[in-house]
């Protein structure tokens, strides 16, 4: 079977101690629930010698509460997440984005940090040695080449983790800590477009927490994966979205969309759409801005020229779906 | 417990509780981890390979290269061409070249990376039609004429007469894309020598026997000297029935090092092994007379075999041999191809070589059907060729139920009632099929009996069976308890199973053309039957007292051998005996989908699958032959496909990337079981372990016929396939109506 390369697993007991090991070995890499992790170890995507294993953090990082806004601990795991009725309640898309993610033995073991901070990923970078060996090594690991956009300098590997686009349609932020300190940034300006690192997280950062604001409980939300099977497949798309309505009419609205490049995109430029009737016609038009914005690659083994061409459709059906 | 009872499998609590000891369960002390070292490139001549620094990493024991194992082996002895490692060319990306045994697996795969091969890049053919036109690029040495494995041609009455005259022609090409097996169990094999010097491997192979065979060819070793055995397998549908490399590979290394020695493969090496699913490019005529009686069949068939033979001589027949069933045609012609190509080889995958034509034909059939007008069901009906009857081709059908099975199916789907009016995107299609149980012809040319069992009593009222069958899942071992509780009278709970292991059981041939129920199954009965009689004359109130009189009376331990005896069968023309069955099996299915017009994705809701087995010997185990192969077959309608870039790389050979359905994904299925009760077969049992895949692809073609009215004639029929078609479909309309 495929094997891990030698590594040293440290286990830390406190966050502070957790980044604390990270500072001290510079290319460590976090372990939580490794669903993800440990395949691309073996996959040799990392030249890493140890890992940070958190699971003595969980009475930590594990909870879902209330304190004006709703906080998630990031070592809440996708299926509780999944199950959680407070979540329900107030987040419902994010609930349903995580119980479509892979399948329940992964739900169990996969965190909602580890999925914020998932990997970006590629047809091409996620498989063996030998055979990214065969291919010709890009330029995300051992290579200078990107076989999706030719002649490629940036990564464009896709950022395939469904928490993101309902978070960022909820203008939800994230509690990051460091030896240096905490801060909290809002997850619109946490992704970057760089498939290398996709997140402005620091070496020794850490991802504590994830909070929704509670202008965010009211929306109407919905989430939806496209993917080709009905469970364990990482998203071909997926879209989310916010909005609020007022006498029938848009008050607000935010439409994110993943699984193109490296960066989650949340849709712009809708003001204009403001105070417009929420109806078919308004979910047409967004679904017609979406597909301007979205540029399907072929990072993804589902057929890149198909998924643009339905993106407006997946959108209308979306915004009908959160309208209710 | 006996003969149609609904016996549970005697290893399905070990495989479910994971008890069960697969090949990767053993280990001996001081034994060694083996990796091997593929070739990168799709062609390409080995100036040199240079094992020296691998041999200097720590923890490293051997290596092997090719000049230590020259002999060419393969599953058919015409076709002898595949090497354990390559020595002058590699054929794929993925081709063995070189192994190397260290004490751990991590460590054998890092002195992977220290072998250095140059390599000259030969030209690459990656499709059967450049094989076709470039012969200068030559694939396989073996290849008499440029890069063709095997071509078939042959005719049955005057086929373009027949078409000329016909009421209704359907003349459509059809490509059907290959896929693979996925075993949960990826290949894996265990050498160890004794102190005598005696070879044992156990492999999770289907062909204990032909393994046996080539091992011992190849290594130069007595037969005498080798014992294969296969221990539980996880599965195989068709992808363990060759000799791998690995096997030779393990036994080499085990010579050379005095330790035992694994090599376990990874996924993405089960994908490298292949011999699944052969694509295939159909041009395919069905010609209907007036009455809707299929006068005429013509199907040119272009294979694309991948770099090695395999089975690939017999594919090129079944793909026309296979077809002549449940429906008499009134001439019949075939063309095929099978090329050699520069990706990993093809090979048998359940329904071997009949799958793709069958496609091909039932949408075809549906097609002429429509010109005339006439119900799917019904055309189907018209032409049943009947029971007791010879095809166009000469073979010989025994039992047929095919007609019940379509009634069987109707009614279930309520064809009738429903069909055109379950509202818009929504459809019903039907298909039917045959299949073999078994074929006439072995695969090495012999008169010893294709299948044997011995038979044991114990004073205990123990039965121990010895049996040469590879039980791969479709459940012998269980049906052997079945049958000797039938025979004799024990129970089938105090019976032993010893399989497939050279020493100790009698030769069966493998588990392959759905063969094994019904030879091992007859040679059982015949074994039995001896020893039964001798019991009843014994008398006794229970089992075991008349298995301690019996053995009394004999005054020897009581033992009996059968075997089933490969019987003449076949037309009188070369090739007319591949095929040839004494049985054949027969399936009609009804699939119901749904489509969304809008974006194309489409979903099977359910599919009703009636199969003829003659005699299910056990309802559950052949309910799960019925539900698994119409999983499969539905499958590969829905998504498989190995799909290979522009220099013959296999695109994502992991489970992630080549998708096969979950449980979500696969319809609801209802199994029903027909039983004609064969003439010739075990207690009248026929196959039902393969036939069942075949009606389930045109099945859902046809369904999404009726659901949206567009022909997809392509696997997989992929959404954006299917959104295509239904935007063509909508041109045409605007068209009609401008």
């Amino acid at each position: 079977m495929m094997t891990l390369p030698p590594l040293e697993v440290l286990r830390p007991e406190s966050v502070q101690d957790a980044v604390e090991a990270l500072r001290a070995h510079p290319g460590a890499r976090v372990l939580a629930g490794g669903t993800d992790l440990v395949p691309n170890l073996k996959y040799g995507m990392y030249e890493t010698r140890h890992l940070v294993a958190l699971r003595g953090l969980s009475n930590e990082l594990r909870y879902v509460r209330e304190a004006g806004d709703l906080r998630l601990g990031a070592l809440c795991t996708i299926d509780e997440l999944a199950q959680s009725d407070l979540l329900k309640a107030r987040a419902p898309a994010l609930a349903e984005a995580c119980g479509q993610i892979a399948g329940p033995q992964l739900r169990r073991m996969g965190t909602l940090g580890g999925n914020l901070c998932l990997d970006t990923r590629c047809v091409y970078i996620n498989q063996s040695y030998f055979w990214r060996s065969a291919l010709g090594f890009c330029l995300k690991k051992d290579g200078t080449l990107c076989h999706v956009v030719a002649g490629g300098k940036r990564c464009v590997a896709a950022a395939s983790n469904d928490t993101a686009p309902v978070l960022l349609a909820l203008d939800a932020s994230v509690r990051i800590v460091s030896p240096r300190g905490e801060r909290v940034v809002p997850l619109r300006e946490f992704y970057l477009a760089d498939g290398l690192h996709n997140t402005i997280l620091e070496p020794d950062e850490l991802l504590v927490e994830v909070r929704i604001p509670p202008a965010a409980f009211g929306k109407r939300q919905a989430f939806l994966k496209l993917r080709t099977r009905a469970a364990i497949d990482f998203p071909a798309l997926n879209l989310a979205v916010a909005l609020e309505t007022e006498a029938s009419a848009v008050k607000s609205i935010s439409l994110a969309v993943g699984a193109l490049a490296a960066r989650p995109v949340l849709i712009k430029g809708l003001d204009d759409l403001l105070g417009r009737p929420a109806d078919a016609r308004f979910a047409e038009e967004l679904g017609r801005r979406a597909q301007k914005q979205c540029k399907p690659l072929t990072n993804i083994s589902v057929d890149p020229d198909w998924r643009r061409d339905i993106l407006p459709v997946l959108v209308r059906r979306l915004v009908l779906r959160a309208l209710g | 417990m006996s003969i149609g009872d609904r016996f549970p499998k005697i290893d399905g609590v070990a495989k479910a509780d994971g008890s069960g000891l697969y090949a990767d369960d053993l280990a001996f002390p001081r034994m060694l981890h083996a990796k091997l070292l593929r070739s990168p490139h799709a062609h390409a001549r080995i100036r040199s390979i240079d094992v020296s620094e691998a041999l200097k990493l720590p923890g490293v024991i051997a290596a092997l290269t090719g000049d230590e194992l020259p002999l060419k082996y393969g599953v058919i002895p015409w076709t002898h061409d595949e090497q354990a490692l390559a020595t002058e060319k590699v054929r794929f990306v993925g081709d063995e070249v070189a192994c190397i045994a260290a004490l751990d697996e991590r460590t054998a795969e890092d002195a992977l990376k220290l072998i250095r091969v140059d390599y000259e890049v030969l030209p690459a053919v990656l499709s059967p039609e450049d094989a076709l036109a470039h012969p200068e690029i030559k694939v396989n040495e073996k290849a008499k004429v440029g890069n063709i494995t095997k071509h078939v041609n042959l005719q049955f009455g005057d086929v373009d007469r027949a078409v000329a005259s016909a009421a209704a022609v359907a003349h459509e090409s059809y490509a059907y894309a290959g896929s693979t097996h996925v075993p949960i169990e990826p290949h894996c094999a265990v050498a160890r020598v004794d102190a005598d010097g005696n070879l044992t491997v156990w492999s999770s192979t289907q062909i204990p026997h032909y393994v046996h065979r080539e091992l011992s060819r190849v290594l130069g070793l007595s037969p005498a000297k080798v014992r294969v055995i296969q221990p539980l397998l996880g599965g195989a549908f068709g992808g363990k029935s060759d000799p791998f490399s690995l096997e030779f590979c393990v036994a080499k290394l085990a010579l050379k090092t005095g330790r035992p020695v694994k090599i376990l493969f990874t996924r993405e090496e089960v994908f490298y092994a292949h011999r699944g699913r052969h694509p295939m490019k159909m041009d395919v005529t069905v010609a209907l007379d007036g009455e809707g009686r299929i006068a005429a069949v013509d199907n040119k068939i272009l294979i694309d075999g991948g770099a090695y033979a395999s089975f690939g001589m017999i594919t090129a027949y079944y793909a026309g041999q296979l077809l002549t069933g449940p429906y008499r045609f009134g001439t019949y012609r075939f063309d095929s191809y099978r090329m050699y190509t520069n990706k990993p080889p093809c090979g048998p995958k359940r329904g071997h070589g009949s799958v793709q034509p069958r496609f091909a034909f039932e949408v075809a059939l549906d097609e002429a059907a429509e010109k005339l007008g006439l119900d799917p069901i019904e055309v189907r009906r018209r032409n049943f060729i009947g029971e007791q009857v010879d095809t166009v081709n000469g073979q010989r059908i025994t039992s047929n139920g095919f007609l019940k099975c379509l009634e069987l199916v109707e009614q279930a789907s309520g064809w009738k009632e429903r069909r055109g009016k379950l509202g818009p995107g929504r459809g019903l299609g039907v298909a039917g099929s045959m299949y073999i149980s078994g074929t006439a012809y072995p695969v090495y040319p012999n008169e010893m009996p294709q299948s044997g069992v011995l038979v044991k009593l114990d004073r205990s009222g123990r039965v121990a069976i010895f049996s040469g069958a590879s039980d791969i899942g479709q459940g012998i071992n269980t049906l052997l308890c079945q049958i000797a509780a039938q025979e004799l009278g024990c129970d089938a709970r105090n019976v032993t199973v010893v399989a497939a292991d050279t020493d100790l059981t009698p030769v069966d041939l493998g588990a392959y053309s759905s063969r094994v129920t019904f030879m091992v199954g007859l040679a059982a009965q015949e074994a039995c039957e001896k020893l039964a009689e001798k019991l009843h004359a014994a008398g006794g109130a229970t089992f075991a007292e008349a298995c301690q009189k019996a053995e009394a009376i004999e005054g020897a331990p009581l033992a009996a051998s059968g075997g089933y005896r490969t019987q003449k069968l076949g037309g009188d023309y070369r090739g007319g005996t591949i095929g040839a069955s004494p049985a054949y099996s027969f399936t009609a299915h009804v699939a119901e989908v749904a489509v969304d017009e809008e974006t194309g994705v489409w979903k099977v809701e359910r599919i009703w699958a009636a199969h003829d087995c003659g005699k299910a010997l056990n309802p559950t185990l052949v309910e799960g032959q019925i539900e698994g192969s119409v999983y499969m077959g539905a499958a590969e309608a829905q998504m498989e496909e190995m799909v290979y870039n522009e220099k013959g790389l296999l695109f994502g050979p992991s489970l992630l990337d080549y998708r096969i359905p979950t449980s979500l994904d696969t319809p609801d299925l209802q199994a029903y079981i027909v039983e004609s009760n064969d003439p010739n077969g075990p207690y009248g049992a026929k196959e039902a372990g393969e036939g069942p895949l075949h009606a389930a692809i045109p099945a859902i073609a046809n369904a999404i016929h009726d659901a949206c009215g567009i022909r997809i004639r392509e696997l997989p029929f992929y959404p954006q396939r299917v959104l295509k078609l239904l935007r063509e479909r909508g041109q045409k309309e605007e068209e009609r109506v401008a």
